[in-house]
């Protein structure tokens, strides 16, 4: 009996091993450990051994199944490893044909640069303040100090609704509707579309879009625009960059700046960009004209303020590189996917 | 304005180079935008005397000449020019000599004959005729000035100057004279600026002004200011070399000396001038009044204008003799035989030069000055320097007194000058003293003790503090003012909720795949006719601009459809496939006060990129994302829309917009394939409907049964309102339903469609039976029947 045990383990374990696939291994394990099977008959025989065999022929018997179910396991382990590895071996793919589209959309660059500025005035503690494109030609000019005879008030410099309404020229109107509406602390940026008699070409659009900002309360100084300004710059161009003012004049402010940036692709060394000076002119900015917060019923004594203005087309065409302000209102999709 | 800084050197003592000089202009606020310095580009050039000449063996039309040039030895220059003879001065190009264009005079022989240089012409010079009136055209420059033997050529004729080019702001009149500009040089350069008073004698006959000439200003708002002088005996001659050659420098064509003082003194006071012919002036009258109506006048170019009652002109007694400020009449121009001058030094309102500049089609040196707002101060100082310019140019004698007819304030003024209030404006730490020291230079006076500044009458841009502010931080240096960052309340930097919506709108967009367009927010009024706007369509009571610059950009839009078509057949001319857009755009409509109401539009639009029901599904998106809840498409012919394949889209009662497929019509007015899509939604109404409120609801416990069905129901019964039957009829177990299948066809009878509905139920309290399911199911069923004899199929 024992020997028979002995050879009914030996022929399993080499029908065991000699299997490829899983169910092959079933039929194996059915064979021997099944209720039919070859070592299940043996122990229902058992009932004719001799009380002193029976368990010696029993415990081996158990020990066989025992070995023979975790020989079965482990072929089984080893089957499925081999089958595993068979399949990703089949399932490879070709990664350089292309891709099902799943593509998003892209926002106007005019907008992504409105956007990147507002967030870091928002984070410098602005609010965001809009109003009318179609406005009163008060509140463009006569309320921003222009002079009554001031040529950007001409026909061939603004568009007019009325002799009293015009497209705005510039978003500076904004301010002065905040500020009427308002006691300071004041601190706003208004950004919008603007419009002036200019016929369209590489570098002039009869609309364009531009940002303004304005700061009113007490004791604001023109050292306070300078640092506000060259916090911008560094936020925006890099923390590298420097910041210029050039004194100018504007109707609205008093004194009046031009203000560069270092060059962000040379560093100020001088380049194509910047023309080989070093400096980018970008903004135009001031302490509020004291005639134009009078306007606006703000107390000129207790407080005072600082505004600035940058033109968004400028700095979407030098950031990208843009020659010619067209393509910005072609809207050609090759152009938009490039931002 | 091109700057001689040669000029400017009679009035401010100053050494530096000219990149120095204009970043110093620059930082202090006269903004140089370049500078030339001529006579650079000419080296190893002097004057030489030809003391003999002598035929080339060789060569008929060559001549030899032995030129003394100021060294040991004469020099041979051979020549084809046929203009020189022995004893002639002439510019002499030495051996390694530059001349403009970068062209290099070397030795060398000339068929056999050595050449040691060249003789040269006023062109090789880079100067003109104009300069050198006596010169031969085609020939060796005769040099008629005096001049030394070898005296470097760019100081005997006086080429060598440094032209600064300046731009000029709005506020600073005064600097469109050399005079402004050599203040403002002082002031930036810390030195004095020294002007002295002109003086001239008067011609002692017994003659005076007012016998020869009368002036009546008969505008005074349009002329607040005529000054004028007469000049008798006149020679009328080229002017000397100097005057010739600050004049080119300045860019101004010399012409003859009356001429070119007036010209000189327009340039270095910024007053323009004019010289009228006595002779021509009839009754001896100068009036300055306003043209009639049917009036015409030849201006000193030659062409004829007719006048009109809104332009100011200069007339004797009978007509209009000048342009006023523009330019004077060829009637009464300065000839060769000119023996009386009248000078006219006149202050004229801007803007109606301006105008008149505008409306006659001519702008000229003068009526550019007069357009900046010159002061009325200048007329008479002006003046005074023209006859100053006449005494030392011996071109005539002065006759006594001066003619001033003034109405304008040309005082100086004295201001409020509080220096800790400029310190608190500009954040420095200044003293009175060194304000009033930075401000000198520019005659602005300050005075401690009464705190106040004293400002020329040509400073009218001079009023209060931070006018004072602007003079001291811009001469003391923008940049030693120190940045700080502003001490105030702290101020929450936020977008307003609609702010914050419409951003989170093009965002989702964005992320649904659809680029953002910008296009003008003007257009053609017949835009709307190309979507076809039936003709009482609101849509078509446009703002009109007045001035427009074209047809095309003449209104403003009331809807963004035709900007967006327009920009989808772009695309598709450029072989775009998959065209998906968006824009964000203000409409503007009128107001019963003349102004606008401006409201936010987003358009999605696509084209060739899925149809209708993908384009609903990103508004869907898009919907769900921000909290418009509850919608509702109902079939609608909007205007401009395919009326089978359009939507209204409602919330909470509220019309959103419309979503369809363009008309065909409206799809071949643009060349576009009928596959294009629009959703136009109104921003405003989307923000008012959106709930972004959140509240949690807990997770069902118990498990959910599903029943498919497919409904059999008349073609034209909309399966959404089926749908909304179904949940009406479907009880409070009725969780959700879902329409995933529509057929028609074989086993469909002709005229019905199979629509399959996806019904999901659960109960609240326990495990819905299958037995609960199917009697919900049943009562829907027969309902349906019942009221709309729809059946299972």
């Amino acid at each position: 009996m024992k020997k028979q045990l002995e050879e009914i383990s030996a022929s399993a374990k080499a029908e065991i091993s000699a299997v490829t696939d899983e169910a092959s291994l079933r039929n194996v394990q059915v064979s021997y450990l099944g209720k039919k099977g070859k070592l299940t008959a043996i122990l229902r025989g058992m009932g004719a051994l001799s009380a002193e065999e029976r368990p010696l022929i029993g415990a081996l018997a158990n020990e066989i199944r025992v070995d023979l179910e975790e020989t079965i396991k482990l072929k089984l382990d080893s089957l499925k490893a081999a089958e595993l590895e068979n399949r990703l071996k089949n399932e490879k793919i070709d990664v350089t044909l292309p891709a099902r589209s799943k593509s998003t959309g892209r926002f106007h660059p005019l907008s992504q640069v409105e956007n990147e500025l507002t967030e870091i005035f928002v984070g410098m503690g602005f609010e965001i303040a809009e109003g009318p494109e179609v406005e009163l030609s008060y509140n463009n000019f006569d309320a921003l100090n222009a002079p009554a005879d001031h040529p950007s008030r001409d026909f061939q410099d603004t568009f007019y609704i009325s002799p009293e309404v015009l497209l705005r020229t510039q978003t500076s109107p904004v301010q002065i509707r905040a500020m009427k509406g308002k006691t300071p602390p004041i601190r706003i940026i208004s950004p919008g579309r603007v419009y002036r008699f200019d016929e369209v070409d590489a570098t002039h659009s009869p609309m364009f879009h531009q940002l303004e900002g304005l700061v009113v309360g007490k004791g604001i100084t023109m050292g306070d625009l300078k640092g506000t300004l060259a916090m911008f710059a560094k936020a925006y161009f890099g923390e590298e960059t420097k910041t210029r003012f050039r004194p100018h004049n504007f109707p609205f402010t008093e004194p009046s700046a031009e203000v560069d940036v270092s060059c962000f692709v040379c560093g100020g060394k001088g380049c194509r960009l910047c023309k080989g000076e070093g400096w980018i002119e970008i903004l135009g900015a001031g302490m509020v004209h004291p005639r134009v917060l009078e306007n606006c019923g703000i107390d000129t004594d207790v407080y005072s303020g600082f505004a600035f203005g940058v033109g968004l087309e400028r700095i979407v065409m030098i950031k990208y590189g843009i020659d010619d302000m067209r393509y910005l209102y072609e809207n050609d999709l090759r152009f938009l996917s490039q931002f | 304005m091109k700057v001689s800084l040669n000029w400017i050197k009679d009035f401010v003592d100053f050494d530096t180079d000219a990149k120095t000089y204009a970043d110093v202009m620059t930082a202090t606020g006269t903004k140089v935008e370049g500078y030339e310095i001529l006579g650079e580009d000419i080296q190893n050039v002097v004057v030489g005397r030809i003391d003999s000449t002598e035929k080339h063996p060789d060569a008929d039309r060559l001549t030899i000449c032995s030129v003394s040039v100021g060294k040991e030895r004469p020099v041979q220059i051979v020549t084809g020019a046929t203009n020189i003879k022995a004893g002639d001065i002439v510019p002499v190009c030495l051996d390694g000599a530059l001349l403009p264009g970068g062209k290099k005079i070397k030795a060398g022989k000339l068929r056999g004959v050595l050449s040691e240089g060249m003789l040269c012409s006023i062109e090789e010079l880079g100067v003109t005729l104009h300069e050198f009136p006596y010169a031969a055209e085609d020939g060796i420059l005769i040099i008629e000035e005096p001049c030394e033997i070898g005296q470097d050529i760019r100081e005997a004729l006086m080429l060598s100057d440094t032209v600064v080019d300046f731009e000029l702001t709005f506020n600073r009149p005064d600097c469109l004279a050399f005079i402004g500009i050599a203040r403002e040089t002082a002031a930036s350069f810390k030195k004095p600026f020294v002007l002295k008073e002109p003086k001239y004698n008067e011609c002692k006959d017994g003659e005076k002004v007012g016998d020869y000439i009368s002036v009546d200003i008969q505008n005074p708002v349009l002329c607040p200011r005529y000054s004028a002088a007469v000049v008798k005996n006149v020679k009328i001659a080229p002017s000397p070399l100097w005057l010739r050659m600050r004049l080119r420098a300045a860019g101004v064509r010399p012409i003859n000396n009356i001429v070119d003082i007036t010209n000189y003194v327009m340039l270095e006071y910024g007053q323009p001038m004019h010289a009228f012919d006595y002779s021509y002036i009839s009754s001896h009258k100068i009036v300055v009044r306003n043209a009639k109506d049917g009036e015409e006048i030849t201006t000193l170019d030659g062409n004829k204008h007719p006048l009109n009652s809104e332009m100011l002109c200069i007339a004797d007694g009978e007509k209009p003799v000048a342009l006023a400020g523009i330019m004077g009449g060829l009637n009464s121009e300065i000839l060769d035989t000119t023996a009386t001058v009248v000078f006219e030094s006149a202050n004229f309102n801007r803007s109606n030069i301006r105008h008149t500049s505008r409306a006659v089609g001519l702008r000229t040196e003068s009526s550019g000055k007069f357009e900046k707002g010159l002061p009325p101060y200048n007329t008479v100082p002006a003046l005074k320097r023209a006859l100053e310019l006449v005494e030392q140019l011996g071109c005539g004698d002065i006759v006594e007194g001066i003619i001033d007819v003034c109405n304008a304030d040309i005082q100086p003024r004295k201001i409020k000058f509080d220096a800790e209030k400029v310190n608190a404006l500009l954040g420095t730490e200044l003293s009175f003293e060194e304000m009033a020291e930075i401000m000198k230079p520019l005659e602005l006076i300050g005075d401690k003790a009464e705190g106040t500044l004293l400002v020329p009458p040509y400073r009218s841009d001079m009023e209060r503090t931070a006018d004072i502010a602007e003079e001291v931080s811009r001469l003391y240096g923008f940049d030693k003012i120190q940045p700080t960052l502003f001490k105030s309340e702290v101020t929450q930097g936020k977008l307003s909720p609609e702010q914050s919506f419409t951003a989170d709108l093009k965002k989702l967009a964005v992320d649904l795949g659809f680029f953002e367009i910008a296009t003008y927010s003007f257009v053609s009024p017949k835009s709307v006719d190309r979507i076809m706007l039936p003709e009482d369509d609101a849509r078509r009571n446009f703002i009109k601009i007045l001035n427009p610059l074209g047809e095309d950009t003449s209104v403003m839009r009331t809807t963004a459809i035709p900007s967006m078509l327009e920009v989808i057949a772009y695309n598709k001319n450029r072989k775009a496939e998959k065209i998906a857009l968006f824009e964000c755009a203000k409409l503007y409509f009128p107001t019963e006060d003349g102004l606008s109401e401006e409201k936010k539009s987003f358009v999605l639009a696509s084209c060739g990129n899925g149809d209708f029901y993908d384009l609903k599904g990103c508004v869907e998106s898009i919907f769900d994302s921000l909290g418009i809840k509850e919608t509702k498409y109902t079939a609608e012919a909007a205007a401009a829309f395919h009326p089978g394949i359009c939507a209204s889209v409602k919330s909470k009662n509220k019309e959103l917009g419309v979503i369809g497929a363009i008309h065909p019509a409206v799809a071949a007015e643009y060349s576009l394939p009928n596959d294009v899509y629009l959703a136009v939604l109104d921003v405003e109404k989307l923000f008012a409907v959106a709930d972004t409120s959140k509240k949690f609801v807990k997770l069902p416990a118990f498990p959910s049964l599903t029943r498919d069905l497919a409904l059999v129901m008349d073609k034209d019964i909309e399966a959404g309102v089926v749908a909304e039957k179904i949940r009406s009829f479907g009880g409070k177990t009725l969780e959700s339903i879902k329409i995933f299948d529509v057929y028609t066809g074989k086993g469909v009878d002709e005229g019905k469609k199979s629509v399959a509905y996806n019904l999901v139920f659960r109960a609240a309290d326990k495990t819905m039976s299958d037995a609960d399911a199917d009697t919900a199911v049943a009562k829907i069923l027969k309902k349906l029947e019942n009221e709309m004899g729809i059946v299972l199929r």
